[in-house]
């Protein structure tokens, strides 16, 4: 099969038992790894994030307190970090499945649909 | 008198008409949707054609309800830098619905949060259990928000006791804004379907975050964009000094010589804030929005869209409230509205007073009651959406029909589905009047982190997960974080109880249950699945296989 004329409209249904033979390929494996190296941490690490400054609000109001400068205390600068660290977690994410994920889930989905060949 | 009521009859006049205008224009839109909408992906999805950045506008628009905008606003006009907690936990939660759930659920859904947890479980146990859990986080956020709107309307037209307006005393005009919204809602979603709903909630996305953006501007404007400056000054106008400007004003709040009362405070906050970043990606309303664009990475790019409006959004409410504390003072504000969800629209009225007079000062209170007006109704029908969907889709042709129903039973199940749903929550709303239901948004948060957001993500990523463990874990969930609310100070036991003083069943020392109420619906989750031997995975491996790929994914409608 050189030639897909089928892509241009609906890919051919995968049955279930299509889907569910990828799941021991060593590809599906190291795709969901790709998936889990990213998400996990980041998960991970802004929950961290996000509770060191609710229990730093709860707890350690004097340090919250301080001073920076003109009115603008520590409070008021983490809680604008935590908004940077979302728009930034946010932002590498996209990076990081574009460039390392999506190209290896369209290689997998299309197998499934289209068969081995299909390239 | 009061600074609304000066604005005499051209101000309120001037109100009224742009929120002719605005429904005038959603109407247009949801009757131009219906001849575009045939099928049941058309009235749960709205076809899945929808643009990232479209679907980005809609799911901003089903968020930022009248309780972030007006809410918020006032929480930092009244409480300080307390109401910020709230708009960072409400933000940083959308990071689970990014990493951990929306392209997931684009892939092996179809409709409904149902579609994912029963993908590999025994269909009617399951499905009965979501909907019980989507129809009670819907309810709660329903009536919340209509109450809100209810005495909204009667404030941002200005209507005072005594005075009337188009004939209507101001519990008329309390009745009548809960009636008036509950009726579009139902118009929206029973005519419209998603695809309807969707652009409506677009449009008021741009009202909303246009309004929100110019008030913003003018008061940094105000203060030659030194926020330091601002800060200055709603630090001094609230009387509390520098302490206005740091945690603790509101939330957690040291009770001094009472180490146990400072302690459940301090508790009692921590648990909000995990119901903030644990419910989000749990609300239903906000899932069925991810089936709504073509595939997982439109869903993704959907998701980045939502945050960056969101985000911007709290940060404008951030100057709104410090504006407000600043510009019109907390005695101005509780002297309108205790709660302070008047602060935004006083703040608009004072500053365009300041720059043009009256005129202008009716204008831009106008637009931001618009504003305000906008974000209730957004939010109010992405919920009826939600709950018809899951009544039609989940309830009654899986449950009731055991799938057998047609595309075509199911569509028109779900639109009878949405008004009955919109005049229980009328009903309920018009009774609720009286009583203090600003707990209930706290509560749909709990039930969706209790409920809904565990079994989802075991239902994704945990091999062994079955039928006995999503339907422990949804009941478990919801019955101990409403339970907890129901023995909480909320329901009994102090004079702003629902129940009131006189009865006193209160055991439970926090009014948010999150901190209890996840994690038990999480072991209930996990021990359930273990009591039963039922394992299947063989669907496990399709269902990874699927979320992971999008093979075999619904894909969007060619008309």
């Amino acid at each position: 099969m050189a030639t897909t004329p089928t892509r241009d409209g609906p890919p051919p249904t995968a049955t279930d038992d299509d889907l569910a033979a990828m799941y021991d390929d060593p590809r599906f494996v190291d795709l969901k790894r790709r998936l889990f190296r990213f998400v996990v941490p980041a998960t991970v690490g802004f929950f961290a994030w996000y509770v060191l400054y609710v229990l730093m609000s709860a707890y350690a109001r004097d340090f919250m307190g301080t001073v920076l400068f003109g009115n603008i205390n520590v409070a008021l600068v983490f809680g604008v970090l935590q908004f940077i660290s979302t728009f930034g977690i946010a932002w590498a994410y996209s990076r990081y499945a574009a460039r390392e994920y999506d190209p290896r889930a369209k290689e997998l989905h299309d197998e499934i649909h289209y068969g081995g060949n299909a390239r | 008198m009061n600074l609304l009521a000066q604005a005499d009859t051209t101000g309120r006049t001037l109100t009224f008409t742009l929120f002719v205008v605005m429904v005038a224009a959603t109407i247009v839109i949801t009757v131009w949707a219906r001849r575009h909408t045939r099928d049941a992906t058309d009235f749960h999805s709205g076809g899945r054609g929808f643009r990232p950045w479209q679907n980005g506008f809609a799911i901003a628009s089903d968020y930022m309800s009248a309780a972030s905008f007006l809410g918020i606003a006032g929480v930092i006009a009244l409480s300080g830098y307390d109401g910020f907690l709230y708009s960072i936990g409400f933000l940083v939660a959308w990071l689970i619905a990014l990493l951990l759930v929306a392209e997931l659920l684009r892939n092996s859904g179809r409709f409904t949060m149902a579609d994912v947890l029963s993908f590999r479980m025994r269909q009617r146990p399951v499905r009965t259990a979501a909907a019980v859990s989507t129809m009670s986080v819907s309810i709660f956020y329903l009536i919340a928000q209509m109450v809100g709107a209810g005495a909204l309307i009667a404030l941002l037209l200005g209507i005072q006791e005594g005075e009337t307006f188009l004939g209507m005393d101001a519990a008329t005009a309390k009745i009548a804004g809960i009636v008036l919204v509950g009726l579009l809602m139902i118009f929206y979603v029973a005519l419209g379907g998603m695809k309807g709903t969707t652009w409506v909630q677009i449009v008021q996305a741009c009202v909303l975050l246009g309004g929100a953006a110019l008030l913003a501007l003018l008061v940094l404007a105000d203060y030659g964009f030194n926020l330091s400056n601002l800060l200055g000054d709603a630090a001094e106008a609230s009387g509390a000094g520098a302490a206005f400007l740091e945690p603790g004003q509101r939330f957690g709040a040291e009770v001094a010589g009472d180490a146990t009362a400072t302690m459940w405070n301090k508790l009692n906050f921590i648990s909000l804030a995990m119901a903030l970043v644990f419910g989000t990606a749990g609300l239903p309303h906000i899932l069925i929005r991810f089936y709504t664009v073509p595939d997982s990475r439109a869903a993704r790019k959907s998701v980045n869209w939502g945050i960056g409006l969101i985000g911007t959004f709290y940060l404008l409410t951030l100057v709104l409230g410090f504006g407000a504390a600043a510009i019109v003072g907390a005695e101005a504000i509780t002297a309108q509205n205790p709660a302070g969800n008047t602060a935004a629209p006083q703040l608009a009225e004072a500053v365009g007073s300041n720059i043009g007079g009256s005129t202008v000062g009716s204008i831009l209170l106008a637009l931001i009651a618009s504003a305000a007006f906008a974000a209730i109704l957004s939010t109010v029908a992405g919920l009826v959406i939600a709950s018809s969907s899951s009544l039609a889709h989940d309830l009654y042709n899986s449950v009731i029909r055991r799938g057998a129903a047609s595309d075509r039973e199911e569509v028109v199940f779900a639109k009878f589905a949405a008004i009955g749903v919109g005049v229980v929550a009328i009903i309920l709303a018009i009774f609720a009047q009286t009583l203090n239901v600003a707990f209930l948004v706290a509560l749909a948060f709990a039930v969706a982190a209790s409920a809904n957001l565990p079994t989802l993500l075991l239902s994704l990523f945990w091999k062994r997960f079955n039928t006995a463990g999503a339907v422990a874990g949804i009941y478990g969930g919801l019955i101990s974080a409403i339970g907890l609310v129901v023995f909480s100070p909320v329901f009994s036991g102090n004079p702003g109880s629902l129940l009131g003083e006189g009865v006193d069943i209160a055991w439970f020392p926090m009014s948010n249950p999150g901190l209890v109420s996840i994690p038990l619906g999480l072991v209930c989750a996990v021990v359930g699945t273990l009591t039963s031997s039922e394992s299947r995975p063989d669907r496990f491996a399709t269902l990874q296989v699927r979320a992971l790929t999008g093979a075999g994914s619904e894909r969007a409608v060619k008309h």
